[in-house]
């Protein structure tokens, strides 16, 4: 656990947090690999932990049952994986695969939730970094729907 | 009697030396003068206008290497009714090449700099000079970055050069696409989002971004928030260029022409008609 | 200055001077309905004793009640009509087995002699002068029909109703540019022109029309005639800063207003005198051996101007009229180092729908004074609280 710390406390996704703050969120949180093709993650199943990507890339994939996968993004080192569990009924909206070997740090949904209710100015810290993820987020898949390289 | 036309605005033949297939609607095609000239010296980010016989013109950028002037080489998507005459021309047949006209990128200017390229879709077609020239002479500076984004993988331009480029140490390149199926292992996304994740210099950085004016716009933000200042940011824009010397007035962004005073622009100079709407 | 007296029935020799020098005279005459200009050998060609009524989309020959040969204002045409002919064949190409062979155009320029040009006019010619043969490329068609113009300049010895050439600095004098100037007088039966020369050619050719000297008080004639006309005018533009007002205004609900009534029929800029803009257009015959390049006016109104694959950039009549009066206005000033409207009025008056440039930036500039005045208002209540 003591190694995670220093680890997490420079990501970007939690940097400048409470180190009070930070101690709860490492108590929730567990180093995990996936190896390429691995799936992380699959569409309904329960959103058990969230995962701040360490190494590698990993593809969010919608199945059609015509086109097959199709990957809507890709994340990599610095990005964070998976939202839906802070969002009731806390179930994955997508598949997210691991394109290469892919180290992250996974963290414990049921545990954050218990701390973040617990405690609402970390849950409150969360949900401002997520709501910036969420929204750069929103910002690109509007700017694909845009398809700006299609002919028109 | 001297001829009422200015010399500018007489094409001159061109042969088709070979024409590669690049996607399933856009082609690279290389032209040789039929007169044996000495060449045709440009610099990177200036555009021909293209003849189709009987059919009409339009300006496409040059995407061949400055230092290799015999060599022309344009890359076009068939879009519009001259493009797609253009593009039905076969090696051997003749077109006409007015040019080349328009400003350049900054590539002396970026000299002892880090450089961002940032391309979108056709947008890689013009910034290949700029590669060439950056490579030709890479000691002299500092980091180059490619962030080049495409609808799909099967719209990526030169991907074999893009291979190249990307096996070289002294080279980032990024690629990410829009929208893939599952056999694809790069990139999906937008291309402002590679920008978060390079590192470079801010105050001593050269961007240069050309793509759809959508792209350029939210790529000058992503570019701006990473610290790098307006003057050091150039980018192409695209008008209805007609005469390409500045006489017929089609090409007009606010004061300025984008026939000669573009396509290139310094973004500090164009700052504040840039995004404006219907300008 | 030297100011000669040309009597009224010596004005055919200018013109038959003219014509001998191998000039081809043009002028203004009645036709279409309206004052134009055309061929012009005998003054009897000349409108003569005719006036024109112009208002807002509004137009109408009337009958003087003297004989005056000049005593009207612009009409539908410029002087572009010559110089920047509305169609003009650039080339012709055939194929030459694999490869094709271009054969440029090689007629004479004809010397055009303009009889009758405004001072609006001239500033318009100079705009245009500035346009295609200032840059880093010249308009080679342009410059050889220019380099032998020669111009006979009239001060207008009244406004018309569209006139605001006192606001724009342009008129009702000829001040330069001309080969000769003439203000036309009718005093009882006494009817003839003051002429002032303005070049060299123009002295000489002068010299051979039968001429004498002016009085003192004949001199003062024409001034006293252009001082009346200044007087008249019919609109009135306020044109200081007017670069950075429409710089600061691209997002102004006036440009809805005018798209309401905009018909976008680029009625205006055909008669402008200093809009310039052409297309291309490529013809080819049906055994598709021989082709043409065509050039043809065109009008930043069409939505063919601005269209880049995908769509026009100027989709909006709102961003037509935007881009046309900011081009006159404020951008040319930036392109070209001079303003883009001479007052001339003739957009206003062919405008369908009466839109009129002086009006547009009157509601423009009142919209700032409003909004300023306010603000003063709330600066002066802090002050009077504190």
């Amino acid at each position: 656990m003591q190694t995670l710390e220093p680890y997490l406390a420079e990501h970007p996704f939690l940097k400048g947090l409470d180190p009070r703050h930070l101690n709860i969120i490492v108590g929730c949180a567990s180093n995990v690999s996936f190896d390429a093709e691995q799936y992380i993650l699959h569409e309904g199943e329960e959103a058990a932990s969230f995962y701040i990507i360490h190494k590698g890339k990993v593809a969010l994939e919608i199945f059609t049952s015509d086109r097959g996968p199709i990957t809507i993004q890709t994340i990599g080192e610095g990005d964070v994986l998976g939202w839906s569990w802070l969002i009731p009924p806390y179930h994955w909206h997508y598949d997210a695969r691991a394109i290469e070997p892919t180290s992250a740090i996974a963290l414990d949904a049921k545990c954050l939730r218990a701390k973040c209710e617990e405690d609402h100015d970390l849950g409150y810290e969360l949900l401002k970094r997520f709501a910036h993820v969420i929204t750069q987020r929103l910002e690109a898949t509007r700017l694909q729907l845009l398809d700006v390289y299609g002919v028109h | 009697m001297k001829s009422f036309i200015t010399e500018p605005m007489i094409p001159k033949p061109f042969r088709i030396h070979r024409k590669l297939k690049e996607t399933h609607d856009t082609y690279t095609i290389e032209l040789e003068s039929t007169n044996g000239a000495d060449g045709f010296p440009f610099s990177a980010g200036q555009f021909n206008m293209l003849y189709v016989f009987g059919v009409g013109e339009v300006p496409i950028s040059i995407s061949s290497d400055p230092s290799m002037p015999k060599m022309l080489k344009h890359t076009a998507r068939s879009v519009g009714a001259v493009t797609k005459a253009l593009l039905k021309l076969k090696s051997g047949d003749v077109l006409g090449v007015r040019g080349p006209f328009g400003s350049r990128w900054p590539v002396e200017e970026a000299v002892g700099n880090d450089v961002v390229i940032v391309a979108g879709g056709i947008g890689l077609a013009p910034m290949r000079p700029v590669l060439y020239s950056f490579i030709s002479h890479r000691d002299k500076y500092g980091k180059i970055i490619l962030l080049y984004g495409a609808r799909t993988p099967e719209d990526l331009l030169y991907k074999r050069e893009l291979e190249q480029w990307r096996g070289r140490f002294d080279l980032e390149v990024k690629v990410i696409v829009d929208s893939a199926t599952g056999n694809w292992r790069g990139n999906v996304g937008v291309v402002t989002t590679l920008i978060p994740r390079i590192q470079f210099d801010p105050l001593h950085t050269m961007a240069m971004i050309c793509g759809p004016e959508v792209m350029m716009r939210y790529t000058l933000k992503e570019l701006q928030s990473r610290g790098i200042k307006n003057e050091n940011i150039f980018i192409s824009m695209e008008r209805n260029m007609k005469c390409g010397i500045c006489l017929c007035g089609h090409c007009q962004f606010g004061p300025k022409f984008v026939c000669k005073d573009g396509p290139v622009f310094c973004y500090d100079q164009i700052k504040e008609l840039f995004g404006k709407r219907e300008i | 200055m030297n100011i000669a007296i040309l009597e009224n029935d010596h004005l055919q020799t200018l013109i038959d001077v003219l014509r001998k020098r191998g000039y081809q005279v043009i002028g203004p005459t009645l036709g279409e309905g309206a004052i134009v200009y055309d061929d012009l050998n005998s003054t009897a060609n000349l409108p003569i004793g005719w006036t024109d009524e112009q208002d807002g989309g509004i137009y109408r020959l009337k009958k003087r009640n003297d004989k005056a040969l000049f005593g009207y204002n612009v009409g539908p045409h410029s002087w572009k009509k010559y110089l920047l002919p509305s169609e003009l064949r650039l080339w012709k190409i055939k194929r030459n087995g694999g490869s094709f062979q271009i054969v440029t155009e090689n007629e004479a320029a004809r010397k055009f002699a303009f009889v009758g040009v405004r001072s609006c006019d001239i500033h318009a010619i100079l705009i245009q002068d500035k346009v295609f043969m200032n840059g880093q490329y010249i308009d080679q068609h342009y410059t050889s029909q220019r380099k032998d113009t020669f111009i006979v300049a009239v001060n207008c010895g009244k406004a018309g109703g569209t006139c605001f050439c006192v606001s724009m600095n342009t008129g009702p004098k000829a001040t330069f540019g001309f080969d000769l100037a003439m203000t036309e007088i009718i005093e009882g039966k006494n009817h003839y022109f003051l002429v002032e020369t303005g070049t060299e050619l123009g002295a000489e050719i002068f010299r051979e029309i039968p001429h004498k000297e002016a009085s003192e008080k004949e001199k003062c004639a024409a001034d006293d005639v252009l001082k009346k006309t200044a007087e008249q005018m019919g609109r009135s533009m306020d044109t200081a800063n007017i670069k950075n007002l429409f710089y600061r205004n691209y997002e102004h609900p006036r440009w809805n207003n005018v798209a309401e009534r905009c018909l976008t029929c680029a009625n205006c800029t055909m008669v402008c005198p200093t809009c310039f803009c052409t297309t291309v257009e490529d013809v080819t015959d049906l055994t598709g051996e021989h082709a043409e390049r065509w050039r043809k006016l065109d009008s930043c109104f069409t939505m063919d101007f601005s269209y880049i694959h995908g769509g026009s950039v100027r989709a909006s009549t709102k961003s037509r009229y935007r881009h046309w009066i900011t081009h006159k206005l404020a951008t040319w000033i930036d392109q070209f180092g001079t303003s883009g409207c001479v007052g001339c009025g003739r957009c206003i008056t062919w405008c369908p729908v009466a839109i009129d440039i002086t009006e547009e930036v009157h509601a423009i500039r009142e919209s700032e004074t409003v909004i300023g005045k306010q603000k003063t208002v709330v600066k002066e209540d802090v002050h009077a609280n504190t």
